[in-house]
This record gives structure tokens, C-alpha cells and sequence, in this order.
């Protein structure tokens, strides 16, 4: 009955819509996330502490809400929707619906900057910054998201051009790169560094702090803002590239434009959270099955899709194994490849095969 | 095109530290990778009801002090004593949940060394629950100012002392090897790799401890090596966990492992079974497992109850 009213509606109300009802649920998704946890705390006690915390003391459920709950919650929303956005925009870059972020570098160089933080620590004349210590692991993660990006893009660029198919093929190339670099690391770690390793490789927003949030959040939404700007070229892009210049839209720009937004706001995100995969392939492929193709809905859409999706997903991660928690990104994977598969297949159902 | 992305890669770097410089506005937690904070700034209650304890050692050391009656629940690694087993439990101590543990309300938390991770800790830092935090070093030390430690904490310095005076007393009484045998620890021989102890590792200090030398000292931490190179460190005594056997079911090491019947070890079916919280949990039975390898180390030497336990 829900797809028959979908398919009543026009394409013009549809994405309207859609990216309306996202926006609500992502304000539902939210709420419900906070009120969900190992903690038992009834909503009385959560809109108390929400509305009255500040400036009293004494309240363990301040604490654990607003300093546990809240970060986490809003770096998962953060996370999901930047991969969400950037992905969308990436697919629509590559005219592949298979592309995400990590096929730029950014997941590949974020983890093997952190592997060197973990593995090999802050050098030496690095050693007197403070703070340095503290963050060294994310501030490597976003390093590395950025070199590698920047490495793939330069590899791409001929005679100030971007060539999409080198694009990818360069990005295919650093990922494999970061990852046998990752392996000596691998090989390398102590016992203690192995796990952290294979903890940060999990992905997780468990560790999420309003520190951490300062240092991603900011990207994050200068990127969207950067993104939101490129809906009408990448529409124009989809007619392919000769054609989309010829109506006036800025190619070669809003290729660097999206290539630095993504290693930005998932390299920043990504070097708190640890790699999390299959949010940015799957939300705008979620999005385009309802709203449709045109990105001035996708983009938006698949931001506000990206951050439901991870939001529940952490949930998930939460609640399931109390009081132990899974690594989201194995939540994410574990529910997300199967449901992608399915997708694939009543879509081949529906175009008859 | 190229110059303008490399002063955006700049800008964005110093960007991104500043941004690390502006926060972390408080120093009272501590995140770094590497060593975990080594105290926690809440006072803590003179006579808990609730403990939560986090790690094999210390949840053992709790038992042994009698104050298992306040235990709530425990981490996994917590399999002694069997009482131990029948607590709730509250995940891995490596991956634990700061909601989650805060969800039992402990009014107490003992965290082993290898608690973690980090931000975890902090976590719990910063919900106020007061926790003690243990040394992790592998030493004789180490473990029995861990045993004094939650002893004072719990008010029972009598017994903690008790404890360590024991402890003290077996090692006293360990008899002064002639020799040291050539030892190789095994961690694990899953998947065709096998990984060894060398330096640092729990298993190296009680090798040591109890007169052996590590073969695999060459290196740090634990490290895959082939059969070929197991028999090129020629072993006299190979050490393993009973977990580690249990991998095997049927044939044994010897048959998971080929190299293993081309060693001195081998040949002399010197193969050495402890269950792995007794020989590398650094908690009060320390001085026990110290005696335990030491005789089977050097049985020649006379001591009561040597002998080598066959596969």
C-alpha cells in the first residue's frame, strides 16, 4: 500500500517529500537515541536533565547524557551524514553508483595515519606541542585522509584537468598502497597495538567527546554547505562531461570542490570514529530509490540518510550485547551488506533483470 | 591548480591543529595512547556495596581477600576462581563500554592495567565513579602492589599483606637453578601461525622469573614464526596455555605443529600446560605458578612434585 501511494506521487513532490519526512525522522532518531542505553532512565529523567542540567551538580544522569550520550549521538549523526553526502556526491561525480568515499583514498590514508600514530607515536621533535599526545591518533588519521586524497587527485590531474576514470583507478592504486603500508605496521605492533589497531579499524563513536566534536563538526558542515552548492552541476555532469560544460557548469572546479569536501569532512570525522564502511554507498542508493536522481534532493537526502542510518545502527550497537558494546562498524556492515544485496535484486526484479 | 591545493593542504593541516590545541579544556582526563592514567581524582567510599572489577588478577585478588560479597560484575577475562564465572559480566576489558559498566551501578571500579580503551576510562572519569586504577608492569612488584592497593582500598590491609607475604615466602623457597633451560612460550597456533612471546609479554617475566631463558627474547611482544624457525630456536621446554592446547583438540601441538617434534622439546616431550590466568595473570596465585613452572623447568633438582605434565 505505502509503495502504491509513493507511486501516486509525482516526481516533482516525491524528493520534496522524502527529504521532509527524513528530516523528521532524523529529529525522532535522535530523540529516541538518547532516551537508549545500557542506563536505564526513564524519559522524565531524560527531558529533566536535557532541559535543567545546566549549572547543577550532583545528578549522575547529567553526566552520562551529556557527556556521554549527547557527543555520541551527534557524532554518529555527523559521521553517517557526511559519508552520506560525500558518497552521494561522489556517485554522481564517477556517473557510478558504485563509488563512496573510500574510493578516493580518504578511508585507505585515514587509517594508515593512524596506524602510524598508534604503531610509531608522536616523533620526537614533535614531542614538546601539547595536546599533540592527546589527539595524535585522529590528528595522523586526518593527515593521512588528506595526503592521500591529495595524492590520488595530483595523479589524476593532467594539463589542469581531472580525469574521472584515472581518478578512480588512482584511488584504487593508494588504497592498496595504504593498505600494505598498514601491514608492515601490522607486523610491526606490540600486543597492545594490535588491538588498538584492530579496534580503530572496527570503527566505533563510542569514544566520541565534545572535544572530539569540535574537531570534526566544523568540517562536516562546511563541507555540506560546499556540496549543497554542486547539486545543479552535478545534475548537469549526468549528461555526461562534454555536455555538462557546455551548458555553463563549472567541471572542472566542482571536481576539486567534492574531492576536498569529502577528504575534509570523512577524513575528520572518520580519524575520531575509526573506518566505518557502507553508509556512503548505500544512503544516496536508498535515497535515489524513492526521491529519484536529482542531486538538488540526493545531496540533502542522503545526508539526513546517512545520519539516521548510523544513529540506529548505534543504537543497535548499544543495546545489543549490554552492558558490552559492539564496534558500529560491524553493526553497519553486518545489517548493510545483506539489505544492499537485497536491494540489488528486487531491482533487477523490477527492470526485468 | 597544484600550488592552490598544496596551500589548501597546508591551511588545512594547521587548521586542524589549531583546532587540537583549542580543545581538551580541562586536563583532568587523560586519553593518550600508550600508558593509561595512572589515578583518578574521585575520592573513593570508605565501605563499597557494589564493586566492579576489570580484569583476571584483580578480580582474583578481590576473592582472595574475602570481598567477593560486593562484586557485581566482572570482565571477561575473570575465570578464577569458578565463583567468579557466575557474576554478571560487563564485556572484554579491552572494549569496555562506559555506559555499559556505569549501567550496574558499581559505586566501586578496580581496572587492570590493560583496561581500556582510553576514552572509555575517561568516560567513567568523567560520570564521577570512582574507580582504582592497577599497574599492568609484569613484575613481582607490580602484582603485589596491586594486592596491597585494593587491599587498602577495601580495608583489608591485614590480608593483602598476608597475601604477599606468601607470595614472598614461595619465592624465597624456590630452589637456586643450576641451569637455565632454553624456553619457548607459544600464544596461539591458529591458522597455520604461530605466535611466540618475546619481551615485554607476561609469559617472558614468569620464564624468567622462574629460571628459563626465552629463545624468543630476540624481539618484543608476541610475533608470528614458522616451523622452520622453531626449530632453528631449539627449545628444551616448550610453555602453552591450556587454551591454546584446547585449539587443537585431537592430535595435540605436536601434530598442529611440525616443527614442534624436531625440537629438543619435542623430542623430550617437555611440553609444559598451564591455564593461562595462572601462569600470566600476575595476581595472587603469582608465587604458586612461579613454583609450579620452576620445578618443571628444572626437575633434576630434586624439588617435591616435579614433573613433566605429558600432552
Amino acid at each position: 500500500m505505502a509503495r502504491a501511494l509513493v507511486a501516486s506521487l509525482g516526481w516533482r513532490t516525491r524528493p520534496r517529500l522524502l527529504v521532509i519526512a527524513l528530516g523528521l525522522a532524523s529529529i525522532a532518531i535522535l530523540f529516541w537515541s538518547v532516551g537508549s542505553g545500557a542506563m536505564a532512565i526513564s524519559w522524565n529523567e531524560i527531558l529533566d536533565s536535557l532541559w535543567n542540567a545546566y549549572g547543577r551538580e550532583g545528578h549522575r544522569n547529567d553526566a552520562l547524557i551529556w557527556n556521554l550520550r549527547l557527543p555520541r549521538i551527534l557524532m554518529g549523526f555527523a559521521a553517517g551524514g557526511a559519508l552520506g553526502i560525500c558518497g552521494a556526491a561522489l556517485q554522481g561525480l564517477f556517473r557510478n553508483p558504485l563509488a563512496d568515499p573510500a574510493l578516493i583514498g580518504v578511508s585507505g590514508g585515514g587509517a594508515l595515519g593512524a596506524a602510524f600514530a598508534i604503531v610509531l607515536g608522536v616523533p620526537k621533535f614533535l614531542a614538546g606541542i601539547p595536546l599533540l599526545s592527546l589527539y595524535s591518533v585522529p590528528l595522523a588519521a586526518f593527515a593521512g585522509a588528506f595526503a592521500a586524497t591529495a595524492l590520488v587527485y595530483s595523479v589524476a590531474t593532467w594539463q589542469g584537468q581531472v580525469q574521472v576514470a584515472t581518478l578512480l583507478l588512482a584511488g584504487i592504486a593508494i588504497n592498496a598502497i595504504a593498505g600494505s603500508i598498514i601491514g608492515w605496521f601490522t607486523f610491526m605492533a606490540t600486543d597492545a597495538q594490535l588491538r588498538e589497531l584492530s579496534f580503530w579499524s572496527l570503527g566505533s563513536v563510542g569514544g566520541a567527546s565534545w572535544e572530539s566534536l569540535a574537531g570534526s563538526v566544523p568540517f562536516v558542515a562546511v563541507a555540506l554547505f560546499l556540496l549543497l552548492f554542486y547539486a545543479r552541476p552535478l545534475n548537469a555532469l549526468a549528461l555526461g562531461e562534454s555536455n555538462a560544460k557546455h551548458m555553463g557548469a563549472p567541471v572542472e572546479s566542482m571536481k576539486r570542490g567534492i574531492v576536498i569536501a569529502t577528504a575534509l569532512a570523512v577524513g575528520a570525522v572518520v580519524s575520531f570514529t575509526g573506518t566505518i564502511g557502507f553508509i556512503g554507498l548505500v544512503a544516496p542508493h536508498l535515497f535515489r530509490l524513492v526521491g529519484g536522481p536529482d542531486h538538488r534532493w540526493v545531496l540533502p537526502g542522503s545526508f539526513l540518510m546517512g545520519g539516521c542510518l548510523l544513529c540506529v545502527a548505534d543504537v543497535i550497537a548499544r543495546v545489543a550485547a549490554i552492558p558490552a558494546e559492539i564496534p558500529v562498524g560491524i553493526v553497519v556492515s553486518t545489517i548493510g551488506a545483506p539489505f544492499f544485496l537485497f536491494l540489488l535484486m528486487s531491482e533487477k526484479k523490477r527492470n526485468g533483470g | 591548480m597544484t600550488r592552490l591545493f598544496k596551500s589548501a593542504i597546508l591551511g588545512v593541516l594547521l587548521a586542524a591543529a589549531g583546532n587540537g590545541a583549542a580543545f581538551g579544556h580541562d586536563g583532568s582526563h587523560d586519553h593518550s595512547h600508550g600508558q593509561e592514567a595512572s589515578t583518578s581524582t574521585i575520592p573513593l567510599p570508605k565501605n563499597p556495596q557494589s564493586i566492579v572489577s576489570v580484569g583476571g588478577g584483580v578480580t582474583e585478588t578481590i576473592f582472595a581477600l574475602g570481598a567477593e560479597k560486593a562484586l557485581v560484575a566482572v570482565d571477561t577475562s575473570s575465570v578464577y576462581p569458578e565463583a567468579a564465572t557466575k557474576l554478571p559480566q560487563c564485556g572484554y576489558q579491552r572494549t569496555l563500554s562506559a555506559e555499559g559498566v556505569a549501567s550496574l551501578k558499581p559505586d566501586l571500579i578496580f581496572l587492570a592495567g590493560a583496561a581500556g580503551p582510553p576514552s572509555a576510562i575517561a568516560q567513567l572519569e568523567k560520570l564521577g565513579i570512582p574507580n582504582v586504577r592497577l599497574n599492568e608492569a609484569h613484575t613481582l612488584e607490580a602484582a603485589k602492589e596491586n594486592i596491597l592497593k585494593i587491599g587498602a582500598t577495601l580495608e583489608r590491609e591485614e590480608k593483602a599483606k598476608e597475601l604477599v607475604a606468601q607470595i614472598d615466602e614461595k619465592i624465597a623457597a624456590l630452589p637456586k637453578p643450576t641451569s637455565r633451560p632454553k624456553v619457548l612460550f607459544i600464544l596461539s597456533a591458529g591458522g597455520g601461525r604461530t605466535l611466540v612471546s618475546g619481551k615485554g609479554t607476561a609469559a617472558d617475566a614468569m620464564i624468567e622469573l622462574a629460571g628459563g631463558e626465552n629463545v624468543a627474547a630476540e624481539f618484543t611482544s608476541f610475533k608470528p614464526v614458522s616451523s622452520e624457525a622453531l626449530v632453528a630456536m631449539a627449545p628444551e621446554v616448550i610453555l602453552t596455555t591450556s587454551r591454546t592446547v584446547g585449539e587443537f583438540r585431537d592430535g595435540g601441538i605436536e601434530k598442529a605443529l611440525p616443527g614442534i617434534a624436531l625440537t629438543p622439546a619435542g623430542k623430550a616431550n617437555r611440553i609444559i600446560v598451564m591455564e593461562d590466568l595462572y601462569l600470566m595473570g600476575f595476581g595472587p596465585r603469582v608465587g604458586d605458578a612461579l613454583v609450579d613452572l620452576s620445578r618443571q623447568f628444572h626437575p633434576a633438582s630434586g624439588a617435591p612434585g616435579a614433573n613433566v605434565k605429558p600432552q
